[in-house]
């Protein structure tokens, strides 16, 4: 791991950095203080790579299913949090990375990052024939249409069975590099680094673009679109960018996702992963990028960890920790950083930084 | 043509009974959305609670007591949820659509799977109540009698919401708050309230429709899904707080879904997709919804 250089995961809990997500523009130096944030980032990323030394196999499994759908959440941050896209559908580009993966592993090769490309590649088309549509529409029109884009992709991977394998599943091959698959002994650990290693680098990706004038432009249309068009930017040129690179990242997490999980099922694509992702952004704090991990950290803890001790029930107390979380946690666990570091927040804020009400 | 039609004359009735479903379910959907601006998440788990309630009366035998005893102990569970739900997005009234959203995304999960542990996974069918299941001759086919009642029902239900809201004073205010609610709010009517009846009313059309979808879509888990994306298709379609918006994109759906269905099953899903597009295209406010985009 020679990553030293991404700013990553904690990028945003440096005291001083905690106004980021609602200021529309960082005034002072963005490179000064992203050299500050890559140290507690580096820390992270170094503790992560060294974590299957410490850990059992069953928490470094835990793991990297929360770094595959963490680095989902982040994609959908990038609509949610940072443009105030709110999709209900964003697991249609996972399932759409997902099965490209699984298609192009049975297919073709399971040779390590091509499946995962490829996936990205498609999760991103799929965001722009869809997106062109979903982009246009506001507000509570968007919510509706992205839902309904989510429904159609599970639905349509459930009745394509004879690419798909419908219901049943699509079963994957394991990772290979070149033509060797992993060493039988160090499976989990391989499949670790590598998933860690692309996850660190499409989160330096996303976090690069969150905050590159591109990205600031992006919180602009989402703070106040009109002033933003008065101001001779075209917000749909730029929502429909953003959509389609939030796309391809959320393809590229589910590319991972079918190479780690080895069966892919219409579920996937399904408007549960889209909930339980906005559930993790809520949790987390939607803007901050990572906030949405560690809110994806306790979702999948719930879910796939204590899940089997629950009876099968984790949707149940995760319905519950969704409605307890909208009222109490407005920003997330990040505001509660937020809080610790200093820097006061407006009381009513919402779960999307700076979206107004207006009527 | 007329072969044609005589071919596909089951699907076209099927399309209406479908089609009449969904007007009770979209346009409870549709007034609380256009009014409270509150997209009701939990709209598809009343639809289900309604279904499973007629399962429980209806399993031991479907008599007329069981199944009006069914209908109305959904009525009255839809006034208590449209009033907790009421009580728990008021305070986030002032916060952005997705935070209400979201709330009640997060009792359609809890909702569900409650339910889910009550009845566990499995599909049930549901008996209509005596007389009306049998079948009747339509035209040289055999069709059931019950679903016949179901689209006379939907457009009773049509006439008589039609009749409230274009000639009461309920009515009246129903449209004035769609169209400003701020104004209406300053002319001296309490939001609050009027939250409250229209989220009950939406909420009891909800638990209603499962009841008397019961007989002919049965029960199963996933099914309030599967009805909440159709019913906030027709929505988008008919236009948001709009009742006739609310009835013709619940018949163009239901006719869709039904002859897709049956004529091209492979690309069901996407001529229904292909129809949302298409009038968002022309008309991105629906085909009868106000003219101002909702933000």
């Amino acid at each position: 791991m020679s990553a030293p250089a991404h700013p990553s995961t904690d990028a945003d809990a440096t005291p001083g950095a905690g106004s980021t997500a609602a200021a529309p523009a960082p005034p002072v130096s963005p490179t000064r203080r992203g050299l500050l944030g890559a140290v507690p980032a580096t820390v992270v990323v170094l503790v992560l790579a060294f974590v299957p030394f410490f850990l059992a196999e069953d928490p470094v499994t835990i793991l990297t299913r929360i770094l595959v759908f963490g680095m989902f959440a982040v994609s959908l941050d990038l609509l949610v949090g940072i443009t105030g896209l709110p999709s209900l559908g964003h697991a249609a580009y996972f399932g759409v990375g997902a099965y490209t993966a699984g298609l192009v592993a049975v297919h073709w090769t399971p040779s390590a990052p091509v499946p995962v490309l490829l996936a990205a590649g498609a999760g991103a088309v799929a965001a722009l024939l869809t997106g062109w549509l979903a982009v246009r529409s506001h507000g509570v029109f968007f919510l509706m249409l992205t839902l309904a884009i989510g429904e159609i992709a599970s639905q349509l991977a459930l009745q394509l069975d004879d690419i798909t394998g419908g219901s049943n599943g699509l079963p994957v091959p394991s990772i290979r590099f070149g033509s060797e698959p992993f060493d039988a002994d160090f499976r989990i650990a391989y499949t670790y680094w590598y998933v860690l290693a692309i996850f660190v680098v499409g989160f330096a990706a996303m976090w690069l673009i969150s905050r590159s004038p591109f990205g600031l432009a992006l919180r602009g249309i989402r703070d106040n679109e009109d002033r933003m068009r008065s101001l001779g930017y075209t917000p749909f040129r730029y929502k429909y960018v953003v959509y389609i690179l939030a796309g391809g990242f959320a393809g590229l997490a589910g590319g991972l996702f079918a190479q780690v999980n080895r069966l892919v099922s219409p579920v996937d694509a399904g408007f549960a992963l889209s909930a339980i992702t906005l559930l993790a952004l809520v949790l987390g704090g939607a803007g901050t990028l990572w906030g949405p991990v560690l809110g994806m950290a306790v979702v999948v803890i719930v879910r796939d960890y204590y899940g089997p001790d629950l009876g099968g029930h984790g949707p149940l107390v995760l319905g519950i920790v969704f409605v307890v979380a909208v009222y109490v946690l407005p920003r997330g666990m990040a505001g509660l950083a937020g809080l610790l570091t200093g820097p006061r927040r407006r009381t009513r804020r919402s779960i999307v930084p700076g979206e107004e009400r207006t009527s | 043509m007329v072969d044609w039609f005589d071919a596909n004359l089951v699907s076209i009735l099927n399309g209406f009974a479908i089609g009449s479903l969904l007007f009770i379910l979209a346009v409870g959907l549709s007034i609380v959305f256009g009014m409270m601006d509150v997209l009701n998440l939990a709209h598809g788990a009343l639809y289900l609670v309604g279904a499973y309630l007629a399962y429980s009366l209806l399993d031991g035998g479907a008599t007329w007591g069981a199944f009006l005893g069914a209908l109305g102990l959904a009525a009255v569970f839809g006034l208590v949820a449209g009033g907790v739900l009421s009580g728990m997005t008021e305070p986030l009234a002032k916060r952005p659509i997705l935070d209400q959203a979201l709330l009640t995304l997060g009792i359609a999960l809890i909702v569900a799977e409650i339910l889910a542990i009550i009845y566990g996974n499995d599909v049930y069918r549901i008996g209509a109540p005596p007389g009306l299941d049998g079948s009747v001759s339509v035209a040289g086919n055999t069709y059931p009698l019950y679903r016949l009642v179901l689209i006379g029902i939907g457009l009773f239900l049509a006439v008589v919401v039609w009749l409230v809201m274009e000639k009461t004073s309920i009515g009246a205010l129903v449209r004035a708050a769609v169209a400003d609610r701020e104004m209406v709010s300053a002319m001296g009517i309490d939001n609050r309230k009027v939250k409250v009846g229209v989220l009950a009313f939406g909420s009891v059309l909800a638990t209603v429709a499962g009841v008397l979808g019961g007989p002919v879509y049965g029960v199963r888990p996933g099914l309030d899904e599967t009805v909440l994306l159709l019913a906030l298709i027709v929505v988008v379609i008919g236009g948001l707080g709009s009742v006739k918006g609310a009835l013709i994109g619940a018949l163009v759906i239901g006719q869709v879904d039904s002859l897709g269905r049956a004529l091209l099953p492979e690309l069901a899903s996407f001529v229904l997709f292909g129809a949302l597009a298409l009038v968002l295209i022309l008309r991105p406010q629906g085909l009868f919804g106000p003219k101002k985009v909702a933000s």
